[in-house]
């Protein structure tokens, strides 16, 4: 059911460190997509204020295009990671300019609302066509083998997806909170009609960052198909964990988004080896004790 | 902010008179099912839904709070129903409320956390808290995974009432509806309910006002996914089974579905919301998928052009409550 990875079952007990390892290794893979969304729902909250609960239907859209960059037109895997995040990206800029822009001034549950809707439609066509069956997407052979790092085996392409979704997270973060376009769109958060009143084209950077945000979910997609399959439902359920993630971690700060996806994942990775019945739950306890212990999130403001 | 309904109208006493008269005649005409050869399995099944509906128009058209989980409720109390009938051989009275209590507790628990954050958020840890659920679901063995509770006795309700024979089934499971219907119709008619109003409008005055706003907010939880599990506990004599469907977040989805069709914050637009969906679910059956696509397509034009949803569109051109 479970839209992520979910690893080699392994016997536990003496000599067991492998499992560990290899566990760890899939905390930090799926740590990275709950980063890449996380932090994109974080970054369209704060534009939009809306919650986009599209984005688990823009990540499998991702990952669909990949598949049919390579079927149907034989481009590969690299060009991939640079077209379906754009492919993507574009259609998000539709949605925004057609449907989403008119919710300005609405209660923030309609942007909610919206959203499902969306991701309604978009699965639903998928599923029409694709079944709920994965289709395979191979490794590029560059990535392909793996390595022994001496105390465990390092499968190289998925130490390639933790290290680039790293690099993507922490680009981001530079984008925004040290360029000048950054400061634009943090300033454009705070006071958009000051900063109409400045000559800047709001409405243009509200589109472009919506795309921005869908563009590295469908990023986090591409990312995932050879791992997880490409699958019409593979972002439903992933969404509500990434919620929960949001919860925890607060949308108030970039930094904060990345670090709790990363964290959250490794902590998921590591009941997957201690205690594997909660793995699918303990995303969710966590929130439950987070929202007990502080519930305004760990890095978040009041809202 | 702009408010989510304009339902702003005071509770006058014609306006009352007027929902009273709307509600006997939604009576009578449900009454009168059974002498219409209609299907009645599909009216019942409509009633649990516009009820569970009901239950959680209470929380986000009188509250202004959107529960993206109230499937929570209608599946624990459906799981717990079927499980006391089946296992411990309860009678039907009984077995309903193990449900609902199974739901009042766990609305306690829920409410008590999600309570804690406000507007959206509060939807995501609804959402998350019925997604964990569900795991639980899954995997606990009293539910029996993926195959749910099957063959459930329907047996004699008070030691009367035959429930296995459709007709008296479908006046118990209408008399249920109803009752649910006017005790949240009571509430929200109640000075609690206006309290509630007062907060979905202006949150801060009405603290200022001296109102403990998250003590009505948390009560007003309990009584909806309470009502919820009502509606779960009903829902187990018509369907005869309990599953996975019942808890998993398109339910939660399609409730919200429901109610936003027939009209956030009116009183009987979520009992036709929940007849038009599922009368649609009924005939497009044979569409496969191409129904979640429908449904997503309902939310998007619903929420770009049509908020107010059939009953509200009604009242606003009647500038009545309803």
């Amino acid at each position: 059911m479970r839209a992520t990875f979910k690893g080699t079952p392994k016997g536990s007990g003496a000599g067991s460190m492998q499992a560990l390892y290899a566990q760890l290794l899939v905390g930090l893979i799926n740590g990275s997509f709950y980063a890449l969304l996380s932090l994109g729902l974080a970054v369209i909250f704060g534009m939009l204020n809306i919650i986009n609960f599209a984005h688990g239907a823009l990540y499998m859209m991702g990952a669909f295009v990949a598949y049919f960059l390579l079927n149907l037109g034989g481009i590969n895997y690299w060009w991939a990671l640079l077209f379906a995040p754009i492919i993507v990206g574009i259609f998000g800029m539709i949605l925004e300019r057609t449907m989403l822009q008119w919710l300005t001034g609405l209660d923030h549950l309609y942007g909610l609302l919206l959203t499902f809707g969306i991701a309604l439609i978009v699965q639903g066509v998928f599923q029409n066509y694709f079944g709920s069956s994965g289709l395979p997407y191979a490794i590029p052979d560059q990535l392909k083998g793996g390595m022994n790092l001496g105390f465990m085996f390092l499968p190289i392409y998925r130490g390639w997806v933790v290290v680039f979704s790293l690099v993507v997270c922490l680009a981001t973060w530079f984008l925004i909170e040290k360029t000048q376009l950054g400061a634009y769109l943090r300033a454009a958060t705070e006071n958009p009609t000051l900063v109409r009143a400045f000559g800047i084209n709001v409405p243009r950077m509200i589109t472009l960052t919506y795309g921005l945000g869908v563009g590295l979910a469908a990023l986090a997609g591409v990312l995932s198909a050879p791992i997880n399959q490409v699958r019409p439902l593979m972002g439903a359920d992933l969404i509500i964990v990434v919620f929960a993630v949001v919860v925890i971690g607060g949308m108030g700060s970039i930094m904060g988004s990345i670090i709790t996806g990363f964290a959250l994942g490794v902590i998921e990775g590591l009941t997957k080896y201690f205690y594997p019945e909660a793995s699918n739950t303990v995303v969710f306890v966590l929130m439950v004790l987070v929202l007990l212990v502080k519930p305004t999130g760990l890095t978040g403001r009041a809202a | 902010m702009t408010t989510l309904t304009d339902d702003t109208l005071p509770a006058t006493p014609r306006a009352m008179r007027d929902e009273m008269i709307v509600f006997v005649v939604m009576a009578l005409l449900l009454a009168s099912v059974p002498f219409t050869g209609v299907y009645p399995f599909f009216v019942m099944q409509a009633l649990c839904f516009a009820l569970l509906a009901c239950a959680f128009n209470l929380l986000i058209g009188y509250g202004g709070l959107l529960s993206f989980g109230h499937a929570m409720f209608l599946g624990t109390a459906g799981y717990c129903s079927a499980h006391a009938l089946k296992v411990w051989a309860l009678p039907p009275e009984l077995g309903i409320l193990v449900g609902i209590a199974a739901a009042f507790v766990l609305s306690l628990i829920t409410g008590y956390i999600s309570i804690r954050r406000q507007g959206i958020y509060f939807s995501m840890i609804t959402l998350a808290l019925s997604q964990l659920l569900y795991f639980i679901y899954l995997q606990a063995p009293f539910t029996h995974g993926e195959d749910g509770i099957q063959g459930i006795p329907q047996g004699h309700m008070f030691g009367v009432f035959d429930l296995s024979k459709p007709t008296v089934l479908y006046y118990v499971v209408l008399v249920g509806f109803l009752a649910g219907f006017l005790l949240i119709f009571r509430i929200i008619n109640s000075p609690f309910g206006e309290v509630l109003k007062a907060i979905r409008e202006n949150e801060p005055r009405a603290i200022s006002l001296g109102y403990r706003t998250d003590q009505y907010k948390f009560l007003a939880f309990v009584l909806s996914g309470t009502l919820a599990g009502f509606a779960g506990a009903l829902k187990v004599f018509v369907a005869q089974n309990a599953s996975l469907t019942d808890v998993h977040w398109s339910m939660s989805g399609e409730v919200v579905l429901m109610t936003l069709v027939g009209g956030l914050g009116t009183i009987f637009g979520p009992v036709v919301g929940a007849f038009v969906i599922i009368a649609m679910q009924q005939y497009l059956a044979g569409f496969g998928q191409w129904v979640t696509v429908i449904q997503g397509s309902i939310f998007v034009i619903c929420v770009l052009t049509f908020r107010r949803g059939v009953i509200g569109e009604i009242a606003h051109y009647f500038r009545r409550s309803l």
